[in-house]
């Protein structure tokens, strides 16, 4: 199952972050999990939350760029190896991450990645082949 | 003429030039819907006002014959600006077109004191350039001898000035310039040819340069206007007071407005020229905004001509940019960023000055078109903003990508340049 990512656009200026932040908590958004990717100039927040939706309809009403994209939430076993076991299954299928983060909180004692594949049904095939679980929504995660 | 008796048949070319633009013209038809307006609506000239603006970007847009009220069948003649910025701009005459360009250039060297026998180098280039055929044409039928020299090649233009007896010259002012420049590395001196007129355009000149022009040579520098857009050369002319430029009211209708709000002003008040149209078929514009700056002149000329006169354009309200010494438009700046994302984002051109040298920034809002969720295909734009701008105009710049809404809008148009150098 893919799960919604939102993707907003920030200028490398103080405050742009909480701005943004502050604008989903106005309205009782909770970020489940983010990511902040820049550069010297910019930046590209990352987010996942529950409802997708609602997210992207506040930002866009305060102005922001807003993308989304399908990624997949993998579980991790928290030991290691854990991370190189899956990864060895993305590349015999030549899958193509175009980055990964981490959830900040584990599941059941295992961590769950976020993944942004090139090919996301591709690899949501292979994933589920090579018995790696992949969570099914947000609301799972947040549940355990 | 007295302009009351002109009056009528102004009117009538106006009303048939809205006519034939809003039945024949796409744009023209779109914009006078969106603003409820019908060709009867037209009942004086002031209702000119009435009608929408018509800028650069909408020829380029609307390339190459979006514009054209005529069959390409009915269109004998093609010319078409440089292609600096972006794609050229093409303009079509019918036969009647080039007879009304004909008698206004005609009639403009007339104005500049030639006749029959009078014997004109043309300096102006042939080609696609309004310039050289525009003037070749004119000097023609006022029965002038012509030399369809072109441009370049200055050797042989200062052997042709001093061989063939030429009266009368036709070019852009700095060009004449260089020509007295070669001229006395020669030994030739300008003051013992016959030449006595020069007919210059294409380019803004100051009064110093006139000065110059004619105390280092015998002919009287005259200013001549026009634009592509509008029909080329002979637009509006000066007389031999050399104090304004006639419009040729009777196939032009000229209007001042004010560069921000775009409102008419009186006479008198500077502000850009506006050109309507009131004779042209192929190519009916409406309300051109020209971006040239300049007042038009209320009192008579004592040269009797009852047009009214313009002051010559002493810049333009589009703001060329010098930077590091070469000549930048922000419309080159629009159209490289066109190139790269298919429609203009907003964007702002910041200039600073670091060590000397002059820094150009451009400031791109990021739009939903463009936006990624992955680093490396922004940082990509960035790249291909930067190659496009250095590809046509010859400038390396920075490029900012900065959020929607951000760069700040007056009168719902963004202020496109800020100059922070200390000049």
């Amino acid at each position: 199952m893919k799960i919604h990512q939102l993707s907003v656009f920030l200028e490398n200026k103080p405050g742009r972050l909480r701005a943004a932040c502050a604008e989903l908590a106005a309205h009782g958004i909770s970020i489940v999990t983010l990511s902040l990717a820049d550069t010297e100039q910019f930046g590209i927040l990352r987010l996942i939350v529950e409802d997708w939706q609602k997210a992207r309809t506040t930002l866009e009403n305060a102005g922001c760029i807003v993308k989304v994209t399908e990624v997949l939430a993998i579980e991790v076993t928290d030991e290691p190896g854990g991370l190189a076991r899956i990864l060895d299954t993305v590349d015999r299928a030549s899958l193509n991450i175009e980055y990964m983060y981490a959830f900040a909180e584990k599941r059941g004692g295992k961590a769950v990645l976020v993944f942004r594949f090139e090919d996301p049904d591709t690899a949501l095939r292979v994933l589920k082949d090579g018995g790696i679980n992949v969570l099914e929504n947000v609301k799972l995660f947040r549940l355990a | 003429m007295p302009l009351s008796a002109l009056g009528e048949t102004r009117l009538r070319r106006l009303q048939a030039t809205v006519t034939r633009a809003y039945d024949r013209v796409k744009l023209f038809h779109q914009r006078m819907e969106e603003r409820n307006l019908r060709p009867q609506d037209i009942r004086s000239l002031d209702d000119v006002r009435k009608l929408p603006f018509t800028v650069k970007t909408d020829l380029r847009d609307t390339y190459p014959y979006g514009l054209f009220a005529s069959e390409m069948r009915d269109v004998v003649r093609l010319h078409a600006s440089s292609g600096t910025t972006g794609k050229p701009i093409v303009v079509g005459y019918t036969r009647e077109d080039i007879a009304v360009w004909t008698e206004v250039i005609a009639r403009s060297l007339a104005a500049c004191g030639l006749h029959a026998g009078d014997i004109v180098q043309n300096a102006y280039g042939y080609g696609l350039f309004t310039g050289g055929l525009g003037a070749h044409y004119g000097a023609e039928a006022l029965g002038a001898t012509v030399i369809p020299i072109s441009g370049g090649n200055t050797e042989r233009q200062i052997t042709v000035l001093k061989d063939f007896g030429v009266t009368a010259i036709c070019c852009t002012p700095s060009y004449f310039l260089h020509l007295l420049d070669q001229g006395a590395l020669l030994g030739v001196d300008f003051r013992q040819l016959p030449l006595r007129a020069g007919v210059f355009g294409a380019e803004p000149w100051t009064q110093a340069m006139r000065e110059r022009i004619e105390a280092e040579s015998r002919l009287k520098a005259y200013d001549i206007y026009g634009l592509s857009e509008i029909i080329g050369p002979g637009v509006a002319i000066e007389c031999a007071r050399q104090d304004g430029l006639h419009i040729f009211e009777d196939h032009f209708l000229a209007e001042i407005v004010d560069t921000e709000t775009l409102e008419p002003l009186p006479d008198g008040s500077e502000g850009e020229l506006v050109l309507t149209t009131l004779s042209k078929q192929a190519m009916p514009m409406i309300r051109y905004r020209t971006r040239d700056i300049t007042a038009l002149i209320a009192e008579p000329c004592p040269c009797g001509r009852t047009l009214r006169r313009m002051r010559r354009i002493g810049r333009r309200s589009d703001d060329m940019l010098i930077i590091r010494g070469v000549n930048v438009f922000p419309s080159q700046i629009e159209a490289a960023l066109l190139r790269v994302e298919g429609t203009l984002p907003h964007y702002q051109i910041v200039l600073t000055r670091e060590a000397d040298l002059d820094q150009m920034e451009v400031q791109v809002e990021v739009t939903p078109q463009v936006f990624s969720d992955e680093v490396r295909v922004l940082e990509e734009l960035q790249r291909k903003l930067v190659h496009s701008i250095e590809t046509i105009t010859g400038i390396r710049a920075a490029i900012r990508l900065v959020a929607p809404k951000t760069i700040p809008r007056s009168e719902g148009k963004a202020k496109r340049v800020i100059d922070k150098r200390k000049l």
